[in-house]
């Protein structure tokens, strides 16, 4: 029975956000614009923006996820799909893994694709480049995990999006100290799989307890 | 049925709590300002100054017990949010949600105190400091809960959403804990310990902290109580026994 939903419900998940591309595009868009309004900012020295260069692109990518998960349960919860899929018998836990896998490939992944791109605009050392993408590529799916318990906390309220980020941002910061101080340690030359496999750890920690959480917040919200 | 569990059930009660909160938290209230006036006297005038820090380690007096308070206090919020997600007992849901404020503004007494503590003794009021940035989260961690539970228009739905997320945040805690203690550090290592009983402060200094620190669980336990018991009355305003306490109270 749990085969019958995920797989399903993904595919639903993806159709829906190819169908509104403009929507989807926007929190990507919010990235590209915040991360190069730093250098404007902070003047375009090469060596101030290597120095803040993976803080502002992980901060950027925290809040580009925060305005995405908004969304995620929202226009299921106002027609009332939402309810169906409680109500169908199916693990809800499968549901919501499902509905973050989907959120994770439209926002997560995209953003991922794009931080070479941001590296090259903030000045990152060459050593950095590419444990800064699997720093994103590990580190995003967390994000989208723990960010889909407060969007289901706050999916039936209707300023939930302000709220939303007061939840989970101080759930964010183990990762982003992690995160920034593996793509540190990478361009001072300094070993940084040590915070990588916490990371790693992270997300199968991540994996494993979020998605009963967010079954058990879908439940409340629905109430 | 069990002793434990009519002890439990009858705990849920919402008139049988509150008269027992009624009898309970005159007593810790008296208790707790009675401890808190010697603790402080003995604190304040009474123990030495520190040949390090001079007058100013007196601020340790409410700095240290504050902040163990403001980790106690989420503990226990997540405790009863979890009994009242697993078991549906209104009064856990009233507790947990009465503990929210207290534990915030606890969190908010030890930051305060510590950055004026700071600024004699480490020369400024705010370092990134690990367990200052771990009490600065912990301070978000409470206005979330506090935020969530009052955006719901029923308090029952609401108090049920705001559990949840605390005990998500007390899964997080250690692990931001953790993170940012191995992020930055600058802040002194507990002195205390309970467990090896090798205390690196002196039995002078000792004393008034352990007061005081049994007078903020009372100050805790007492306004938690009369909380609970406001809380209890708005909700069954309706009902049998509160407009007969309310006559009571008239007559």
């Amino acid at each position: 029975m749990s085969g019958q939903v995920f797989l399903p419900l993904l595919k639903r998940d993806l159709l829906l956000a190819f169908r509104r591309r403009s929507e989807v595009l926007q929190p990507l868009i919010f990235l590209l614009v915040v991360v190069s309004l730093f250098p404007i900012g902070v003047g375009p020295g090469p060596q101030i923006l290597a120095r803040i260069a993976v803080g502002v692109i992980w901060i950027a990518a925290l809040l580009a996820t925060v305005l995405s998960l908004d969304s995620l349960f929202r226009s299921d919860f106002e027609d009332g799909s939402l309810e169906q899929l409680v109500i169908s018998g199916h693990p809800l836990a499968l549901v919501a893994l499902a509905k973050v896998l989907a959120h994770w490939l439209v926002a997560g992944l995209p953003l991922v694709l794009l931080s070479p791109l941001l590296a090259v605009w903030m000045n990152l050392g060459e050593g950095g480049l590419m444990v800064l993408v699997i720093s994103l590529a590990l580190g995003t799916p967390i994000l989208s995990l723990l960010g889909a318990i407060g969007s289901a906390l706050t999916v039936s309220l209707r300023g939930g999006g302000q709220l939303l980020s007061l939840l989970v941002f101080p759930l964010y910061v183990p990762i982003l100290i992690m995160a920034t101080s593996a793509v540190t340690s990478a361009t001072d030359g300094l070993p940084y799989l040590g915070q990588l496999g916490l990371i790693a750890a992270g997300l199968v920690a991540a994996l494993t307890l979020a998605p009963w959480a967010i079954a058990a917040a879908l439940k409340l919200s629905l109430e | 049925m069990s002793r434990v569990k009519k002890a439990f059930h009858q705990f849920g009660s919402p008139p049988w709590l509150f008269r027992f909160a009624g009898i309970l938290s005159p007593i810790l209230w008296v208790a707790c300002l009675g401890l808190t006036a010697w603790g402080l006297y003995w604190g304040v005038f009474l123990a030495p100054a520190d040949y390090l820090q001079g007058e100013s380690v007196r601020i340790m007096y409410i700095h240290v017990p504050a902040a163990w308070m403001s980790m106690m206090i989420y503990a226990l919020m997540a405790l009863f949010g979890f009994i009242a997600l697993v078991w549906h007992i209104r009064a856990t849901e009233i507790l947990a949600m009465a503990s929210a404020p207290i534990g915030a503004a606890f969190t908010l007494i030890a930051l305060i105190s510590g950055s004026l503590w700071g600024r004699p003794t480490w020369g400024t009021y705010w370092v990134w400091d690990a367990r200052l940035t771990s009490e600065l989260v912990l301070l978000f961690l409470y206005l979330g809960v506090m935020g969530l539970y009052n955006a719901f228009d029923e308090p029952r739905k609401g108090a049920r959403a705001a559990a949840l997320l605390a005990i998500v945040g007390v899964v997080n805690l250690p692990i931001i804990h953790f993170s940012v203690k191995w992020w930055n550090t600058l802040h002194q290592p507990a002195s205390i310990s309970v467990v090896g009983g090798s205390s690196s402060i002196d039995s002078s200094m000792l004393w008034p902290l352990l007061i005081m620190a049994v007078a903020t669980k009372l100050y805790y336990g007492a306004n938690l109580l009369t909380r609970t018991r406001v809380r209890l009355v708005e909700e069954n305003r309706n009902k049998r026994w509160v407009r007969d306490w309310i006559e009571g109270k008239k007559g």
